[in-house]
């Protein structure tokens, strides 16, 4: 399921207000249905709103949301990365520099921001820069900007409550005493090279 | 005009340094009665303010990142929850290495030292560790042997609380233990692994308390000892040690107190300890009957050798040249795996206690015919870590891409790699020592020290049989291996020197003081109401962490400089 489109149909499909226009600008529908997760309300601190947008975005391809857990929007990974780029000159100027790459691409080939994009033209992006295989002079800014943003995005979800939950860490807590499950043990040991010895 | 500070009275004891040899020089002369002086050049430590054990990375903007990304640059020296604990580079307090070295110079400026956050890892020296020379011709005997440090380190492990197992093994003595601990999942594979290839698992040996001791309370198993313990119950000399012994009121203890020398009267003893007050940096004399140097071994080497005077041109102590000499540290080299059978583990909590809780002791002493001597242990990681930045960082550049896919890949993998670490043993060598650097000195005006460390075949050898067993472990275990563990510090095969953290034997024990500075009192030939209290009395360095002998080595020591006050010698 594409997310984006989720969210719009969330955000506008009970007033019935899908309109061709809409589809045409993600943009301002994305600005619309912000509410929807915590970061919406945050203000960047060093990104302007349109940066803050795109990565926004960026963050919600690389973990988006599925049937199994929440995404990066609802981690607070743009949120994350915008305030360490208020923090730190060269952070920032990788993060600007990067999402000025990926609009300028975006433009080179479909006339339109990154953003505006329709979200088979902002995958297809994806599919070139997210591999390091693909590596060649015009892309090479690109694939070590995606670096930087999937590495940073992935930070931002492991280490917030909904990417806790996605991989089931169930640790620091005050215990009386420690055990092992045996059914876990079991499970690794039948799997392993051991089972029958 | 330049005036310094003199105390009028004059210190039974003074201890330099309140790690583990300052802190138990500080428990054991309190419990005698004797009142001890602590110089400590960092700040005092608060527990409650600055251990982080239980918060979570999302409890801070920065997600344990630092306040300026400095983590992303390479600018973070250690992690942001640990407990605070010291550096690589201070600043004001450079040093410098040969540029034939390689060396780094881990210090700690807190009450407490680095037993803030240690590994804990607690494993007695064998006969053979403090005899080396008679066992296979290499390196230097202690004068002190097995059989006089047993007692004393019954007296360490049922202090700080050990866990572990009597298991008969020579390269790994028995002691006085508390109930271990159950081994994980990926452990007990291990355990198969091991048992497949005959090298022994064996329940770990840790500074962590499976049952309440001396008022401490029992671990309440978070797994996150590295960061502190805020209810002590993992084992710091500032918490166990010198917290109760500041209650006796037997005990002053000077925070931010830099010593700069000893200064010694007509008769060559030590009158008095000038220090820098980094408060106010103004410079203060306290003078003293005895003092005991426990500053890490390496800073207790230069505090000896930038102590020079008429009687002492080569600094305190030295008429044998050997102060800075023999500095050793542990070797290091660590490999990753990846397990399949962990794949989509059930999942449970598998923090237990910090660290390791089945480990390998060196288990090829009888066999001759290898290509280096001595041996290592290996240290086991693995389990659901707690997520940090760049916890899966790796995952995320060897499956690319991005979207559900990449969730899956991480989901599944989650628990499913363990980590070896080879920690062996270094012999001394000639080219391996560190030195007063005249030319540059501290933001104190104290000259600084400039280090001289070379491996020899001996440890490279040893690193490379290290990554044989790693890969046969994970490949028996059904898995394959994905790299070394520390690429930033093991690149060249084995670690830098330094950065396993466990430098020792700048100050060394000997029966002659043509060759050595301490005697079997770790009391200096030459100095007599001079001691020293950390690892730089260690002949040797085994495969064994320090932190356990320093414990017992400095208990020795100050029972028998209590008993030489009672006497009437000191």
């Amino acid at each position: 399921m594409n997310p984006t489109r989720r969210d719009l149909l969330i955000a506008f499909g009970a007033t019935g207000l899908i309109t061709p226009a809409l589809a045409q600008h993600v943009h301002q529908a994305l600005l619309e249905v912000k509410s929807l997760d915590p970061g919406a309300a945050y203000q960047p601190k060093y990104l302007t709103g349109h940066e803050y947008q795109t990565l926004r975005r960026l963050s919600d391809l690389i973990i988006p949301a599925d049937e199994h857990s929440k995404g990066a929007l609802d981690a607070g990974a743009a949120e994350f990365i915008d305030f360490l780029c208020s923090r730190n000159e060269k952070l920032a100027q990788i993060y600007t520099g990067g999402l000025a790459w990926m609009d300028a691409t975006m433009q080179h080939h479909h006339q339109v921001s990154f953003l505006e994009a329709k979200p088979e033209q902002q995958t297809a992006l994806l599919d070139l820069i997210a591999y390091k295989k693909n590596e060649t002079p015009e892309l090479l800014a690109g694939i070590r900007f995606f670096d930087w943003c999937r590495r940073m995005v992935m930070d931002a979800y492991y280490t917030s409550p909904v990417g806790m939950a996605d991989i089931g860490f169930m640790g620091n807590k005050a215990l009386s005493s420690f055990s092992v499950p045996q059914e876990a043990v079991d499970y690794a040991v039948k799997r392993s090279p051991f089972a029958n010895s | 005009m330049f005036q310094i500070q003199r105390s009028p009275q004059v210190a039974d004891v003074v201890v330099i340094g309140s790690g583990a040899g300052g802190g138990t020089t500080v428990k054991v002369l309190t419990d005698l009665g004797i009142n001890v002086t602590l110089l400590e050049a960092g700040p005092m430590l608060n527990p409650s303010k600055d251990f982080k054990e239980h918060m979570l990375p999302y409890e801070v903007d920065h997600r344990g990142a630092g306040p300026n990304a400095e983590r992303y640059f390479g600018l973070q020296q250690w992690g942001y929850f640990e407990a605070p604990n010291g550096y690589w580079n201070i600043p004001g307090e450079p040093y410098s290495v040969s540029p034939d070295s390689e060396f780094s110079w881990f210090r700690s400026r807190i009450l407490g030292g680095r037993t803030n956050h240690y590994g804990r890892i607690s494993l007695r020296f064998s006969d053979y560790d403090f005899k080396p020379y008679s066992f296979d011709g290499l390196g230097t005997d202690w004068p002190v042997d097995y059989d006089e440090m047993s007692p004393y380190y019954d007296k360490a492990e049922e202090f700080m609380g050990i866990t572990g197992t009597k298991e008969g093994i020579r390269s790994a003595p028995d002691g006085v233990f508390l109930p271990p601990i159950p081994p994980r999942v990926h452990e007990q594979l291990v355990m198969k692994a091991g048992k497949r290839l005959g090298i022994p698992v064996i329940p770990s040996r840790m500074a962590m308390l499976t049952k309440s001791v001396h008022g401490r309370a029992a671990c309440h198993y978070c797994g996150q000892c590295g960061r502190g313990c805020r209810t002590a119950s993992a084992f710091s000399s500032s918490q166990a040690m010198i917290f109760p012994a500041m209650k006796t009121g037997k005990l002053t203890v000077l925070t931010e107190a830099m010593a700069r020398e000893l200064i010694v009267d007509a008769s060559g003893k030590v009158s008095a300890v000038s220090y820098v007050d980094k408060r106010t940096r103004t410079e203060k004399q306290i003078r003293c009957r005895n003092v005991v140097v426990a500053a890490s071994a390496c800073e207790s080497a230069r505090l000896l050798l930038n102590s020079k005077s008429p009687l002492f041109p080569n600094g305190l102590a030295n008429g044998s040249g050997m102060v800075g000499r023999n500095l050793t540290d542990t070797t290091g080299y660590s490999l990753s795996g990846h397990i399949p059978a962990l794949e989509g583990l059930p999942r449970h909590n598998s923090d237990g206690i910090g660290g390791m809780h089945v480990y390998v002791p060196w288990w090829l002493l009888d066999k001759r015919n290898k290509d280096f001597p001595r041996g290592y242990h290996i240290e086991i990681g693995g389990g659901f870590g707690m997520p940090q930045l760049g916890a899966f960082s790796a995952d995320g550049s060897q499956r690319a891409g991005y979207g559900s896919g990449l969730k899956d890949y991480v989901r599944q993998r989650y628990g499913a790699s363990i980590s070896l670490a080879g920690r062996g043993e270094m012999i001394p060598n000639e080219h391996s020592y560190c030195e007063i650097d005249n030319s540059v000195v501290d933001q104190w005006g104290i000259p600084t020290l400039k280090f001289h460390f070379r491996w020899s075949d001996h440890e490279i050898k040893q690193a490379k049989h290290m990554h044989e067993t790693f890969t046969s472990i994970i490949e028996t275990m059904g898995g394959t291996v994905t790299g070394i563990t520390h690429p930033e510090r093991e690149a060249k095969g084995v670690s830098v020197g330094g950065t396993i953290i466990h430098e020792g034997g700048t100050v060394c024990m000997g029966d002659d003081p043509k060759t050595s500075v301490l005697n079997r009192w770790c009391q200096a030939h030459e100095v007599k109401n001079l001691f020293v209290a950390d690892a730089a009395p260690f002949n040797g360095n085994p495969d064994k962490n320090v932190t356990l002998t320093i414990v017992a080595l400095a208990w020795r020591t100050a029972e028998h400089l209590a008993a030489e006050m009672k006497k009437g010698n000191a």
